[in-house]
């Protein structure tokens, strides 16, 4: 008897089963890899081992690279002034021209942090198998694409092959159901489910988010959620394709066009995951207890509502989070049982793939119009492309933050990772809607504090954490 | 790559949890183009005092672990960044095993890449480890992938798990775009079926 059960398969499934190369006993099952893409940072070694061998690229057009990590967001008219970064840029450059790449060097109009331009552009659909030598490649689930971050030697890899040796993932739903309060975000949804499952919760899963919460979220805000699956552990995360998706794609640079729209839709209709598919370990939230969330340690997992404490460590069951939550409350310089509200910030910082669309800038600065960034507080906005740039100009978005007082700077990585120059002093303690808040991430004993970009925004006036529920 | 052996080295003990890449390599390393000399960096802000000289605290700068090829440390190793400067950092130093209780997937993916053996334990094995290496500092372990054991002088030894096939590359030393490429007949075959399904992707 046929067991109709066995057949129903997740999204995921459906699109490891498509992209199956070849699988055989006692060898990593082969998955084809559609786009690639690059950052100078986890490519030059990738293409150094490509001259070494005397390899090829094997298909040029499945890249897009742009430079983001390494570049300044300032005066960008002047060469790099940090040589080594400097030379790297070059380096990326030489590559992409070597292998007839398409690059969005820092002079490009499309310039920008890879999971922002890729997007803006039209570069991943629905089904695709995604890679990019960056964790947070994870964003681009967002489409419903299965993409992952690798490291420099599968880069290299995928480069020489257009595949990837990989062992099938577990799945987890992840169902969030129900309203938001206003001003809670994908940033919050994300947060609140990594306090929930951990840092390690997703490990060896693709999670799939899904819900009423999740369908009513905008493509950008889908993009936010999926871009910290990795944060919870997660190989990727997936939202299921819908209109939305489709209107978003649709006239994109990228974006199939005339009969190929047609056939490329049928396709991408057929990717959800069927009712009743099975997951191997499901989580269910309810939107409507997330408050804004704010991180006080220095794990992703170490997170409360702004309306919350920082936690004692004895209140912690387990030895190593009792051992983890001192040593990052002594890092941080917090007591225990502080209120959130009660803490001061000096910096914030808006943008990264994270939280650096259009959309998070609009939310941002519905929150700072009229305000002052607080006296010893320093802001900046570092949009996510040129075009977020450009756009956020032409809508009044970037007066709003001058007028308030805030640094309007060019594209880039910037503080999300603090490799361009732009840091965080000793002890300092920022306000940033990045995603990691790891010990020395923005500068050495920098302190970082993840938040959505209304609660950044609104940190910057008041110079310390508030509800913004209540403004 | 080169090839993974059978070796008795000093086991050091890191005991601390959710170790992120930017701990292991911190950004500031992350502008070179080439692979190696990341070493001197591994664990820096950690490792360091202000002005450059050891920070006599970091447990890594423990006279007793000098030469260490074995790590030992706790939950989430390698969590954050997909940088593969972490596992080049670790092996420059010296390292080419780690032990822990888990390890966050693409940092556990890039040391197979890099003939680094990362083995998994539950937490009362790496419990049993800890006190011998606490006991004992500078104790030396046998790892032998090949019957895929580790035994210690202290009797804490065990058997793990690993997938055959990147134990045989860490084994052979093979480099897996060699392996992948045998099958580029099939990967060709695959990608004409491709073109005709997704004619999209190939304007």
């Amino acid at each position: 008897m046929v067991n109709f059960s066995v057949m129903k398969k997740t999204m995921y499934e459906k699109i490891w089963d498509s992209h199956l190369v070849f699988e055989a006993p006692g060898q990593a099952p082969l998955l084809y890899v559609d786009r690639h893409l690059m950052h100078e940072v986890t490519s030059p070694q990738a293409f150094e081992g490509l001259r070494l061998t005397n390899r090829k690229v094997r298909n040029p057009h499945s890249i897009l690279a742009t430079m983001d990590h390494c570049v300044p967001t300032k005066d960008r008219d002047k060469p790099i002034a940090d040589l080594i970064a400097r030379k790297q840029v070059e380096v990326m450059a030489e590559n992409c021209r070597e292998n007839k790449l398409n690059l969005y060097d820092m002079k490009s109009p499309n310039n920008g942090v890879i999971h922002i331009v890729v997007p803006e552009h039209g570069f991943v659909h629905p089904g695709m198998v995604v890679v990019c030598g960056d964790s947070h490649t994870a964003t681009h689930g967002a489409f419903g694409a299965l993409a992952f971050g690798i490291g420099t030697s599968e880069v290299e890899h995928v480069m020489a092959t257009q595949t990837l040796p990989q062992k099938k993932s577990k799945t987890m739903l992840v169902r969030v159901d129900g309203t938001l309060s206003k001003y809670c975000s994908a940033k919050d949804i994300t947060l609140a489910i990594i306090g929930k499952i951990g840092t390690a919760g997703g490990t060896g899963y693709v999670i799939e988010y899904a819900g009423d919460t999740v369908e009513a979220l905008s493509m950008e805000a889908r993009m936010t959620l999926c871009n910290m699956a990795i944060e919870a552990g997660a190989r990727a995360g997936l939202v299921a394709p819908d209109q939305k998706t489709y209107d978003y794609l649709q006239g994109r640079e990228f974006a199939p066009k005339g009969d190929s729209w047609n056939q490329a839709l049928e396709y991408w209709k057929s990717l959800p995951s069927d009712d009743g598919a099975a997951f191997d370990a499901v989580v269910n939230i309810n939107a409507a207890d997330i408050a804004p969330q704010v991180t006080w340690g220095t794990s992703p997992e170490q997170v409360v509502g702004v309306n919350g404490t920082v936690p004692d460590p004895e209140s912690f069951d387990d030895e190593g989070k009792r051992q983890s939550c001192q040593q990052a409350l002594d890092y941080m310089g917090l007591r225990a049982n502080t209120k959130m509200t009660d803490i001061p910030i000096e910096f914030v910082f808006i943008g990264s793939c994270t939280n650096g669309r259009i959309e998070d800038l609009r939310c941002a600065a519905e929150v700072a119009k009229g305000t002052r960034v607080a006296s010893d507080v320093t802001a900046i906005v570092v949009p996510g492309s040129y075009h977020v740039k450009q756009q956020a100009e032409q809508e009044g978005i970037a007066d709003i933050f001058k007028n308030a007082g805030w640094e309007w700077r060019d594209p880039g990585c910037s503080m999300c990772l603090a490799m361009n120059g732009d840091e965080l002093k000793n002890g300092q303690r920022c306000a940033s809607t990045s995603n990691r808040n790891f010990e020395g991430r923005q500068g050495k004993g920098g302190r970082t504090h993840l938040v959505s970009p209304a609660m950044a925004a609104a940190a910057a006036a008041a110079g310390h954490f508030v509800d913004i529920r209540e403004i | 790559m080169e090839p993974y052996v059978k070796h008795e080295s000093i086991a050091a003990l890191l005991n601390r949890n959710n170790v992120d890449t930017d701990q292991i390599i911190a950004k500031q390393f992350l502008k070179k183009v080439e692979r190696s000399g990341f070493g001197v960096h591994l664990f820096h802000d950690w490792r360091y005092n202000e002005d450059g000289s050891d920070n006599p605290d970091f447990e890594l700068n423990n006279p007793a672990f000098k030469g260490a090829r074995i790590l030992v440390t706790s939950d989430n190793f390698g969590c954050g960044s997909s940088r593969e400067h972490a596992p080049w950092a670790i092996a420059d130093y010296g390292f080419n095993t780690i032990i822990s209780t888990s390890y966050a997937d693409i940092f556990y993916n890039n040391c197979f890449k890099n003939s680094i053996l990362p083995i998994v334990v539950n937490k009362q094995q790496l419990d049993l480890l800890m006190r011998e290496i606490n006991e004992n500092p500078g104790v030396r372990f046998v790892v032998d992938l090949e019957k895929q054991q580790v035994s210690t002088p202290g009797g804490n030894g065990f058997s793990f798990e690993v997938d055959p096939f990147r134990k045989g590359n860490l084994l052979g030393g093979l480099d897996d775009i060699g392996c992948t490429l045998k099958h580029v007949d099939k990967i060709d075959s695959y990608e004409t079926q491709h073109k005709q399904l997704y004619p999209w992707l190939w304007v």
